[in-house]
């Protein structure tokens, strides 16, 4: 069946046999990154539909049935699958509504990252020159430097609150956009078609948004993706350090940092949630490698 | 020998500009974050006893001297008084950095003498049952958020298992669970990336005329294989290296560990700038030295690395 692909006229070796090895293969990486987008998008869903599929209230304190273990029925005859806290609120309803928060500031900080890190990736490799080394400077200096302890001294000084996470998350991961683009449109730039546009008249902004950008574009997906996984779990430390999302609104890192005291007697607590942020950030970072096995190989090792 | 020294030269004075920018970030922040004297006197202090103590400590003088006189200070060595300590902000910090270094030191070696085995293990019995039960460990490894992991290990070997301290530093019993904890992420990457530069080297064509010549088996590996593997696996090692002093900041907070990462933690919450400031400098120097150092290294190991 797959011998029946007609072999493209650009391959330049291999048997037809060989062609047929690696469409296969492309096709497995398909479905893989199709798995894990649908990961994705049901976390989206989860976290979208949070009030009608958690089974408690999230904050709903209940002090008689504090620290209780997962169990199927409870004092009120309702589950409690994944058992309760210290203030007897169930972890499941809160695992749930967790992924708004770790949703929310994760896709938002790639949105900072992804258009802070391109525009300036994409103007230093443009320019060259001056402007490219000022900002390749920059970069090498944020990346000469624990990151955390920054955004522990800014949110400290600005205080905890969505918007602060949002910037201080995407502002930390734009190198890895601006570093890799850079370099491609380097690349890019010193192309023919860049020369003909000029000699056609065509603007630089007209170079960079109609054939620099479309060209780079799988690059950003790539990065972008394997940016989510990282700013997902950026957002989980800062809350586990208490400088996150602030209680009670239910954040995954917040939890585990609430069960911490509580780990000898209920271990419930900080377990489910970091499972399942262990779960999303294997998934999305796995998504974004098999993507760029996909779109784009030759990031690889970077 | 010019190229090298060229190549020394650029990386040196990017190493440099990379200090400086670092130091004037932590000092814009910290001015930033808040007027520490309050914290430092009761509340019903008078006003004479507030300008006195910002006086003493020089936050009544406009910013741009108090940066000058810094930026000086620094080059002297001089880090100021830390507030909370009331004793140098250097001393304080040279009190905690032997704590980081030797976890720091032990969760890199642990990590590189067991992932790089691992690695070249995996890929000469590729696709055998240990390479995908080591790749997959691996993989979870390296996805898996650092105090999460810090908090299992705790829960399973310490509280369950009672074959550790939960934390605190102490004998090398102490060591273990923050070592595996901020090494865990280096360890997978170093056997990963092992594993595919064993991997590529392996189908070189020198290694198939080692065989067609009848070289034993071991050889191949040891002398032909893994010589030609090294340079991109002490790359990524070095490079690991200065992502572990970052990680320091979560695991110290994690296993109460006396380090400077959780002495900057403590001290934003003192806001003891002094200390603060001095506690950043030392983790982005020494993580800019080993940059450096490694660079240095390529350089002389890879020709083709001067040009770039």
């Amino acid at each position: 069946m797959a011998s029946s692909i007609p072999a493209p006229a650009f391959a330049d070796a291999g048997s037809v046999d060989a062609l047929a090895r690696g469409g296969a293969r492309a096709r497995r990486t398909v479905r893989l990154v199709m798995a894990g987008l649908a990961f994705v998008a049901l976390l989206g869903i989860v976290a979208a539909a949070a009030p009608w599929l958690a089974p408690h209230d999230p904050t709903r304190q209940a002090l008689r049935g504090r620290l209780a273990p997962p169990t199927r029925g409870a004092l009120d005859g309702r589950a409690r699958l994944l058992g309760t806290d210290q203030l007897g609120r169930d972890v499941l309803s809160r695992v749930i509504y967790g992924a708004r928060v770790s949703l929310v500031v994760g896709l938002a900080a790639v949105v900072v990252g992804g258009v802070v890190g391109a525009t300036l990736g994409i103007t230093a490799g443009f320019r060259g020159g001056v402007t490219d080394s000022v900002i390749m400077t920059l970069a090498d200096a944020q990346l000469a430097f624990p990151f955390i302890l920054l955004a522990i001294g800014i949110i400290a000084v600005l205080g905890p609150s969505f918007p602060t996470l949002i910037v201080v998350i995407g502002l930390s991961g734009w190198v890895s956009y601006a570093r890799i683009l850079r370099s491609q449109v380097l690349v890019l730039r010193s192309r023919e078609f860049v020369d003909a546009i000029h000699a056609l008249g065509g603007s630089v902004g007209r170079v960079v948004l109609r054939h620099i950008l479309p060209n780079v574009l799988s690059t950003l997906v790539v990065i972008a993706t394997l940016e989510l996984a990282r700013a997902i779990v950026l957002e989980a430390t800062l809350s586990f350090l208490g400088l996150g999302i602030q209680p009670p609104t239910p954040s995954w890192g917040g939890m585990i940092q609430e069960g911490r005291e509580y780990l000898d007697t209920a271990w419930w607590i900080s377990t489910f949630p970091g499972l399942v942020l262990m779960l999303t950030s294997l998934v999305v970072s796995r998504t974004g490698d098999w993507l760029r096995d996909l779109l784009d190989p030759t990031l690889r090792g970077e | 020998m010019r190229a090298v020294l060229g190549f020394l030269g650029a990386k040196l004075l990017r190493a440099l500009v990379a200090v400086w920018l670092v130091t004037t970030v932590v000092f814009v922040v910290m001015r930033l974050s808040g007027d520490p004297v309050p914290l430092l006197l009761p509340p019903d202090a008078p006003t004479s006893e507030i300008m006195r103590v910002r006086r003493e400590l020089g936050l009544d003088r406009a910013l741009p001297i108090q940066y000058a006189v810094f930026a000086g200070n620094i080059l002297r060595g001089d880090f100021g008084r830390s507030i909370h300590f009331r004793e140098p902000a250097f001393a304080v910090v040279r009190g905690y950095l032997g704590a980081t270094v030797e976890l720091g030191l032990t969760s890199f070696f642990l990590a590189a003498l067991v992932a790089v085995p691992i690695g070249v293990f995996s890929a000469i019995r590729r696709n055998s049952l240990v390479d995908h039960a080591a790749m997959a460990v691996a993989l979870v490894g390296q996805a898996a958020p650092t105090f999460y992991l810090g908090i299992l290990f705790i829960l399973l070997l310490s509280l369950k298992a009672d074959l550790f301290p939960t934390g605190g530093r102490g004998d090398v019993t102490h060591l273990v669970l923050p070592a595996l904890t901020l090494g865990a992420f280096t360890m997978a990457s170093i056997a990963r990336l092992t594993r595919s530069a064993v991997l590529e080297v392996l189908h070189a064509d020198y290694i198939r005329t080692a065989r067609a010549k009848g070289v034993a088996e071991w050889v191949v590996i040891t002398k032909h294989t893994l010589k030609n593997a090294a340079l991109p696996i002490v790359t990524i090692t070095g490079l690991q290296f200065g992502t572990l002093l970052g990680g320091a900041v979560v695991t110290e907070t994690v296993f109460a560990w006396p380090g400077i990462g959780r002495l900057a933690i403590q001290s934003i919450y003192n806001r003891d700038y002094p200390v603060v400031q001095c506690a950043v400098f030392f983790s982005a120097v020494m993580f800019i030295v080993i940059n450096f150092a490694i660079d240095a290294i390529y350089g002389f190991l890879d020709p083709r690395a001067r040009l770039r």
